[in-house]
């Protein structure tokens, strides 16, 4: 099959990869898909596209941030429709909640990448997306050669005849197939009829991604544009009081500065001219009440309301009763801090206004809520929108809001041409939406056996739901920050977890990579590890005799217990820890080792296990495990933004620590065998690592460190 | 000022002033976008390019202190027999992931086995902490740059 020009009308930006021999795919990414149908492009759903000349276009339902789905979508479909990976043009979606709805996060929206929810959602309607178009292509085969469908089938982007020679491709067909019927049901492939899935296949965007063709949101560029830096009030909440531009304008290359209510732009010909006049500006603000918040003012208010009474999430046997009759009781408190999520890519969004319309490029998890953010602040119809989605360069739940959007829309609004608005690092960490700090109280009671036969969790900490999805937070229970914490794959009798909701005065908070099974795996793991100190038993045997009730998850522990050599004595210094996890609909167990050293702590090595359900590519299982484990670990050990005054204490790489390849251990991760559906893959590793570290750092010290980061901890404690 | 520089082998005659750093003149001026932007203050690698060969953080490289040296790219790093087999190891080994840091990766990692084609651990530890990776693809920027040494 020959590959024309990308298909589709509208390819603003698009692009195309040229074929750099039969190692490498090439495929392309051709822009954004534009709703409504091209004649002669055969279309059965929103997700397959053919055109007359044999060109397979594939519409990505979820977004490409780095967790692999513009592989593993196309292997889903591919499947099903029997084409070359190497030969389909992908399209970012447009925004259509309708079209691309996925039910598991459908009162988050409904198009929305994050949750890890991409291949369970994807996994049944892309093989059925495929299947549908090649049931099509194979009826309009039969018809014009007047032979029963079930004589022919589909290779490699072809309809074939079985008892003759006859053959139609993909294209020749196109016309006839649009005309028929679609079919209400097909049959999909069992899984051993697979020839994609399963198999370890390689990404499609990694040429791309290795001579600087791939397209981010920073990379756009629009004809005419111009350039802005973002200038937000440094406190939360503050306004503008009055902007004095004298010295900003004098800068060669600086246009104009544009005030919003909550920040000001200052827009040159380049980036480099706008970021020095927005050094060069002199703003006053109304700063607000925000400027009285310090972190003990949080902390406290966190504090106090884990004393009081809070909404149910589960309640289990009688727990009170349960603790009455218990031999031993243990009670802990954890802390986890605020966090940003430091993208790569900073912050930025372009947008051409007009008077009438708004055109808007940027990379974002969701792209119908930028419609909806543009229309807040322009009143626009949505036809009057578009959305021109890009790579993420990484999203981690900052990409899942459009606080960009409508300052970027006011600031377009002020300004003659296209312009794209960029926040510096300093700015993107300083203007983040945070993860929140939680605070949680957790006891058990232990019977003569050391089993815990009582068990309360009680959760403080921001609702991130409330603010995102009212729907979702009812009877005064946030589900995303008691995930995991109700849900354990333990055996507990009696137990009961509470929710106390605290806004974390001026700070806003958001989704972060794990979402609620990072902060609530991070508490449980740890206190279970307590508990196994508590009775002098081996943490790993601990675990095995709670998990009765959950063979997948004890199948892991085994698993990444067995691969790690568990047991065996480590040198002075060094400690191993465990972890295990059921989130996102499949299960983990992790174990990391350490070395402390001067109260420095390095992680050596991280076995991971995990039990995904049915595998699409173990090449992006291994990836984002490794990735992902990464990522927590950076949050582990330094991960912590801190307020003062009503600002962001911490502002660039260097006093916002990443983990660097230096630093960073080997991760092994073993894929359990499995026929249960797809689970999520891409926040696993990260949600479940930090206990299995700071489980390791007790092991090695005998310290138990139940705030993070581990930071400077261990070295305060060898201090004191 | 006016400033002629030599990018990918290419004159490029740009007007800007003379403490521009080179990332902005590439990214916004040449329209050379696969340099990125990631910090501003050379501690993040995203930006990374080569001065003669050599792996440098163009957003503190001012265009004046240029001259007359070879810029290249990642545009043009593949180019190279060091670039194209980091190009072509890290697409056998699915390195990349949301593929924003990997321009930089990809350019250090040339620089590095241009200059050392048997690097130890240490050597690729050195050549490599200044690039961070937000997705944690470092496990795989390791077996990869010793796969393309392998090659050199």
């Amino acid at each position: 099959m020959t590959f024309a020009a990308a298909a589709g009308g509208g390819l603003l930006l698009g692009f195309k990869v040229p074929a750099r021999g039969d190692e490498v795919p090439s495929f392309s990414i051709g822009g954004n898909a534009i709703e409504g149908l091209q004649p002669g492009v055969f279309a059965p759903n929103a997700f397959v596209q053919i055109d007359r000349a044999g060109i397979v276009t594939l519409v990505m339902p979820k977004v490409e941030m780095g967790q692999g789905v513009y592989t593993s979508i196309p292997m889903l479909i591919a499947e099903e429709l029997e084409v070359s990976l190497s030969n389909v043009t992908l399209e970012h979606a447009p925004p259509n909640e309708k079209l691309f709805f996925d039910p598991l996060v459908g009162p988050l929206g409904g198009q929305l990448t994050g949750g890890s929810t991409s291949i369970r959602y994807a996994w049944e309607p892309m093989r059925r997306a495929g299947a549908t178009a090649r049931v099509l292509l194979v009826t309009a085969a039969a018809q014009r050669w007047n032979v029963d469908p079930a004589s022919c089938y589909a290779e490699q982007g072809e309809i074939l005849h079985r008892s003759s020679d006859r053959r139609a491709s993909y294209g020749q067909l196109a016309d006839a197939a649009a005309k028929l019927p679609v079919p209400k049901a097909v049959t999909l492939k069992m899984p051993e009829q697979f020839k994609l899935i399963g198999r370890p296949v390689k990404r499609l965007d990694s040429q791309s991604k290795v001579d600087g063709a791939a397209q981010f949101g920073l990379d756009v560029r629009v004809p005419g544009m111009v350039y802005a830096v973002i200038v937000n009030s440094p406190v939360f909440g503050g306004t503008v009081a009055s902007v004095d531009g004298t010295a900003a304008m004098k800068v060669p290359g600086v246009r104009q500065i544009v005030r919003a209510a909550s920040a000001v732009a200052v827009v040159g010909d380049h980036t480099w001219a706008a970021k020095l006049g927005a050094a060069a500006l002199v703003v006053k603000w109304n700063e607000g009440d925000g400027a009285n918040v310090s972190m003990q003012d949080i902390v406290t208010d966190l504090a106090k309301a884990a004393e009081r009474d809070g909404a149910l999430a589960r309640q289990d046997g009688d727990d009170a009763k349960a603790f009455e009759s218990s031999r031993t009781r243990v009670d802990a408190v954890y802390q986890q801090p605020f966090l940003a999520h430091a993208t790569m890519e900073p912050v930025n969004c372009t947008v051409h206004m007009r008077p009438d319309r708004c055109e808007i490029w940027l990379g974002t998890q969701v792209p119908a809520h930028v419609v909806d953010a543009v229309q807040r602040v322009t009143g626009f119809a949505r036809e009057k929108i578009v959305v021109h989605n890009q790579l993420l360069g990484g999203g981690f739940g900052r990409r899942l809001e459009t606080d960009m959007v409508e300052l970027v829309v006011k600031v377009g609004k002020q300004v003659g041409a296209p312009v794209k608005v960029v926040w510096t690092r300093e700015e993107d960490i300083q203007h983040d939406i945070y993860r929140p700090y939680y605070y949680d109280k957790i006891s058990a009671g232990l019977d003569a056996n050391g089993k815990p036969v009582a068990w309360q969790h009680r959760i403080a900490g921001s609702s991130v739901m409330a603010r995102f999805a009212p729907s979702v937070f009812k009877d005064g229970v946030d589900p995303d920050a008691v995930e995991v914490a109700s849900d354990l794959p333990y055996d507990l009798p009696n137990q009961r977890v509470e929710y106390v909701r605290v806004e974390p005065r001026h700070v806003p908070t958001g989704f972060w990579r794990g979402v609620g099974s990072t902060r609530g795996t991070f508490v449980v793991e740890s206190f279970i590890d307590e508990l196994a100190t508590q009775t002098k038993t081996d943490p790993v045997a601990y675990r095995r005799a709670l998990l009765g009730k959950s063979p997948r998850a004890l199948n892991v522990l085994d698993t990444a217990t067995k691969a790690a050599g568990w047991g065996a004595p480590r040198p002075i210094g060094q400690g191993r820890g465990v972890s295990v996890m059921h989130a996102f609909g499949s299960f983990f167990s992790i174990v990391a080792d350490v070395e402390v050293d001067n109260g420095e702590v390095t992680v050596k090595r991280v076995v991971c296990a995990v039990d995904c359900g049915m595998v699409v590519n173990p090449n992006t299982i291994e990836a984002q495990m490794q990735g992902g484990v990464i990522f927590g670990i950076t949050a582990a050990l330094y991960g912590e933004i801190t307020i003062r005054d009503g600002r962001v204490e911490q502002s660039n790489f260097t006093d916002y620590r990443m983990l660097r390849i230096d630093q960073a251990p080997p991760v092994d991760v073993h894929i359990v065998k499995s026929a249960e559906a797809p689970g999520g893959i891409g926040e696993g590793g990260t949600a479940a690592v930090a206990a299995a570290v700071t489980n390791a750092i007790f092991a090695a010290t005998g310290k138990r460190l139940r705030r993070l980061p581990v930071g400077d901890q261990v070295k305060d404690a060898d201090e004191a | 000022m006016v400033v002629r520089l030599n990018i990918n082998d290419a004159t490029h005659t740009v007007d800007a002033p003379g403490d521009m750093p080179l990332l902005w003149v590439l990214r916004d001026l040449i329209g050379l976008t696969g340099t990125k932007f990631g910090c501003g203050i050379a501690q993040c690698g995203a930006c990374t390019v080569h001065l003669d060969g050599a792996a440098v953080r163009s957003c503190v490289l001012p265009i004046a202190a240029v001259g007359d040296k070879r810029v290249t790219t990642i545009e043009g790093i593949g180019t190279t027999p060091a670039g194209r087999k980091i190009q072509r190891a890290w697409c056998d080994l699915d390195v990349v992931q949301c593929g924003y840091c990997q321009s930089g990766q990809v350019m250090a990692a040339a620089a590095l086995i241009a200059s050392n084609p048997n690097p130890s651990e240490d050597d690729i530890n050195a050549a490599m902490t200044g690039n961070i990776c937000r997705c944690g693809t470092y496990n795989r920027i390791r077996v990869a740059i010793k796969r393309a040494a392998g090659e050199v």
